[in-house]
């Protein structure tokens, strides 16, 4: 088979994500490219918590309604994903805590307390029964162990070894020659991005889906070079990150739908005084508090239009971590040339999955910072923070410089950012600030703004931004239709979504959401859609649960 | 070479008699003497958050950062955290520092960030003509509270004190000279400093006669007495007529926010391998 899927339950506490992740790599490590999807409830201890890994020989990126093995660490896991599995399901399961069940029964307490192990240690058991019955070397285990599980390793290898001989090869998989390939979270490639762009600080209140950018980073810090802040709420958040951009630092904040809500006031004040900034906001189910742990694209329009006033802004919705990485460190280099706000709007499906990440999608051409207009820098030997240019970019100086005054302001400002509420100066201002949205159009469209694929030829195109780039490429591929999925939404690159829509009759779009955003935006740009394929219930689309949506409207 | 003087063309538009001149001269002056000692103009950065106060940030021709009501703290925390070698004199008004910004305020206490906040504490909304603040007297008869207020106002001195602030002191626009060495202190104290300035709102809460009978300076005050600065700044709550201290109450040095940040400036091609090395960490 070139291709399986895997999904191991459990309680909230038991590890589920990282055993996922250690399947992953272990997939990872005889060659298949792998996606995880990691369902939780917003809980610490208890619940029902859920990983899906499938491995495919090609890059994947959504999940499928079937699972060849099912690990259950918990009676849950065997009793709410029957409609997952089959009679061709191999199900392992740890007996002193499932206690109805068919398949293979690891009896994990017994093990742990034969080699004297901790409880949490129990998914190691599992992991090796799910080598062995899936036939994989125990060499292959053993390395991922070594370099993912350095804690406890020794105890850890013994369990999983107990495991490994009572499992038997129920289901050969087939080891594969192809490299291994890092695996990354959204949130990881994001975070890597951002530094890989120029990031020195990073600001953020955690919040669900974006906490892991703040405590990869924080735990990197060191080791990436990047200051690291954690302040009292969002609104500190956005003004601290303007207050370190102003000074000379390329600043990044992240959050989700209610801590930008908090960050609007500041985010405007970028657009303003023309600090720029890196926002990564991560969408959750809303309105509200919502379902914290669960996914939705229902934060387009809010990032579209947030802020009082008018100013431009850059927003970019990477689909995997390949987009992420690349669209991040872009993020950082257009907001600082462009002196705008940029978004990198993603959702938690994108955030918390976790995808082989492909090194051939890192690369963008090069932002290359901007050289200002020569004229009107200064005026009678001062510095002009705004000076007016034929692109709108002034040039840009940090504090200290000597015999410059550098004043930014959020109040209407002349060229040299002094108060003013002059109607001609007003006026003049607000058109530079207006040009730049030009200077910002010239600078992404040179950029691949829209991603496009499956069948180039076909007259029927799935739409889609963001996480559904996934499961609509596997779709349209299967169904041999094309797909199109516009990576930049602001500035809109209508130009390239046309050309990529160029003999496309009908036009699908696909979104989590129940009103249809990107819909609205394609209809502000003139661009027709004939259907439109929702979901709303917090969960992204399965790879048969969308095809299946696709020929009901085809 | 541009002639460097410390005011700009910008017109000055406060009420005549407004307590803000005398803020503004008392920081010019300091600003004079920082650069006595060394530290020149551009070192020096302004933040200001919106209000009548807020246009000093137009009037001192230093650096600025003129931001939005309440949150000139944060603003000022992100620029010394950037750039620790920046003098940054953070200049908020009562209204943004004790009730939209509140919370920055005590978190910046808390953790210490060098910067000085001055509180032009007018005890009144000027620039929206006219309603109460939270360091209003009860009973305070604003556009908002026509019949006077019902809550009884902040003590500013105790909330930094109980935050953790290092400096707190009280200053007094009718007293400028030691306005400036209150100024010059807090600017000089490697911490959080915070000075609120009692000050005239010439048109909405004009106190010149309150203040004139019950301001007087400190004296034989220990002011590295955490016990001793709480039980002085009790003495007047800022709505009961009672004596009101002016000088430094507390002053107590301890480890900043931004001096226990690393600092070390990675190279394009280290911070690629870094990169690379964390990758490589993920197979």
């Amino acid at each position: 088979m070139s291709e399986f899927s895997i999904l191991i339950g459990g309680k909230a506490g038991d590890g589920i994500n990282s055993a996922g992740l250690t399947i992953a790599q272990v997939l990872n490590r005889i060659g298949y490219r792998v996606y995880m999807y990691f369902d939780y409830p917003s809980l610490i201890k208890g619940g029902h918590n859920f990983c899906i890994i499938r491995a495919s020989e090609e890059k994947i990126g959504a999940y499928r309604d079937r699972c060849d093995f099912l690990l259950a660490l918990n009676q849950d896991t065997i009793d709410l994903h029957r409609d997952l599995t089959g009679p061709e399901t191999v199900i392992i399961f740890d007996s002193s805590r499932v206690v109805k069940a068919d398949g293979t029964a690891i009896p994990v307490s017994d093990i742990l307390s034969a080699e004297n192990a901790p409880a949490i240690m129990g998914n190691s058991c599992i992991i090796g029964a799910f080598a062995s019955a899936a036939g994989i070397g125990w060499d292959a285990l053993e390395t991922v162990f070594k370099r993912h599980i350095p804690k406890g390793l020794s105890e850890n290898l013994k369990v999983a070894e107990r495991g490994y001989r009572i499992a038997t090869g129920k289901k050969k998989i087939k080891q594969l020659n192809t490299d291994e390939q890092p695996v990354l979270s959204g949130n990881e490639a994001i975070a890597l991005g951002l530094c890989d762009g120029g990031l020195d600080t990073y600001i953020a209140y955690p919040m669900t889906p974006t906490s892991n950018v703040l405590h990869v980073l924080a735990g990197l810090a060191d080791e990436l070079g990047v200051t690291v802040v954690h302040p009292e709420n969002e609104i500190a958040v956005m003004l601290m990150a303007l207050g370190s951009a102003y000074a000379g630092k390329k600043t990044a904040v992240g959050t989700s739908g209610g801590g930008f809500c908090l960050m609007t006031e500041g985010f405007s004040l970028s657009g303003m005084s023309e600090v720029p900034v890196v926002v990564v906001m991560g969408q959750r189910t809303g309105p509200s508090t919502g379902v914290p742990t669960y996914t939705a694209q229902t934060d387009l329009n809010f990032m579209m239009y947030a802020g009082q006033g008018e100013f431009p802004r850059f927003i970019v919705a990477p689909g995997d971590t390949g987009e992420a990485f690349a669209w991040s460190s872009a993020a950082v280099k257009i907001a600082w040339k462009c002196q705008v706000p940029a978004v990198i709007l993603v959702d938690k499906t994108l955030c918390e999955g976790t995808y082989s990440f492909s090194r051939e999608m890192q690369e963008l051409p090069e932002i290359t910072p901007v050289q200002p207009d020569e004229t009107r820098l200064t005026e009678n030997g001062h510095y002009l923070r705004y000076a007016y240019t034929d692109s709108g970019i002034s040039p840009m100086k940090f504090p200290p410089v000597k015999d410059a005054v550098i004043k930014v302001n959020g109040y209407a400002h002349d060229e040299a950012g002094i108060t003013t509420e002059n109607a001609e100066v007003i006026a003049l201002m607000t058109e530079k600030r207006i040009k730049k949205q030009k200077f910002l159009e010239k600078e992404v469209f040179s950029l691949p703004c829209v991603y496009t694929g499956g069948n180039a030829g076909s007259r029927d195109a799935l739409v889609c931004w963001g996480s559904n780039k996934g499961v609509c490429l596997e779709v349209a591929g299967k169904m041999g239709i094309r797909m199109v999925q516009p990576v930049v939404l602001s500035p809109f690159p209508k130009d390239s979504v046309n050309d990529a829509l160029s003999g496309v009759d009908r036009c699908i779009v696909v979104e989590d959401s129940s009103t249809g955003q990107l819909p609205g935006l394609l209809a502000c740009h003139g661009i027709p859609v004939h259907h439109t394929i929702l979901k709303y219930d917090g969960r992204p689309f399965s790879v048969e649960g969308l095809e299946q949506k696709v020929r009901e409207v085809l | 070479m541009p002639d460097r003087t410390l005011i700009t063309d910008a017109q000055n538009t406060w009420c005549p008699g407004c307590g803000n001149f005398s803020i503004q001269f008392s920081l010019k002056k300091v600003l004079e003497s920082l650069a006595e000692d060394g530290v020149p103009p551009e070192h020096v950065v302004l933040v200001s958050g919106i209000g009548c106060h807020a246009k000093i940030a137009d009037y001192l021709s230093v650096n600025s950062f003129y931001a939005i009501h309440g949150r000139a703290i944060p603003v000022a925390t992100g620029i010394k955290l950037a750039n620790p070698d920046l003098t940054v004199i953070c200049c908020s008004g009562d209204g943004d520092a004790y009730a939209e910004g509140l919370s920055h305020l005590l978190f910046a206490a808390k953790r210490n960030v060098d910067i000085t906040v001055i509180v032009h504490n007018n005890r009144v909304y000027g620039l929206t003509t006219g309603q109460y603040t939270p360091t209003s007297p009860m009973g305070f008869r604003g556009r908002s509270t026509p019949a006077g207020t019902v809550e009884e106002p902040f003590n500013p001195l105790e909330l930094l004190l109980a935050s953790g602030a290092g400096f707190v002191a009280r200053g007094y626009t009718r007293k400028m000279e030691m306005l400036q060495g209150l100024i010059r202190e807090g600017i000089g104290h490697h911490g959080f400093a915070c000075i609120d300035v009692l000050q005239i709102c010439a048109s909405y809460c004009n106190l010149t006669g309150y203040y004139d009978r019950y301001v007087y300076e400190l004296s034989g005050h220990n002011p590295s007495v955490f016990e001793e600065a709480c039980t002085k700044a009790r003495e007047w709550d800022y709505n009961r007529n009672a004596p009101i201290g002016t000088g430094i109450f507390y002053r107590n040095e301890k480890k900043t926010f931004e001096d226990q940040f690393k600092r070390d400036i990675q190279r394009p091609e280290e911070r690629k391998a870094a990169i690379r090395r964390v990758l490589e960490s993920k197979i």
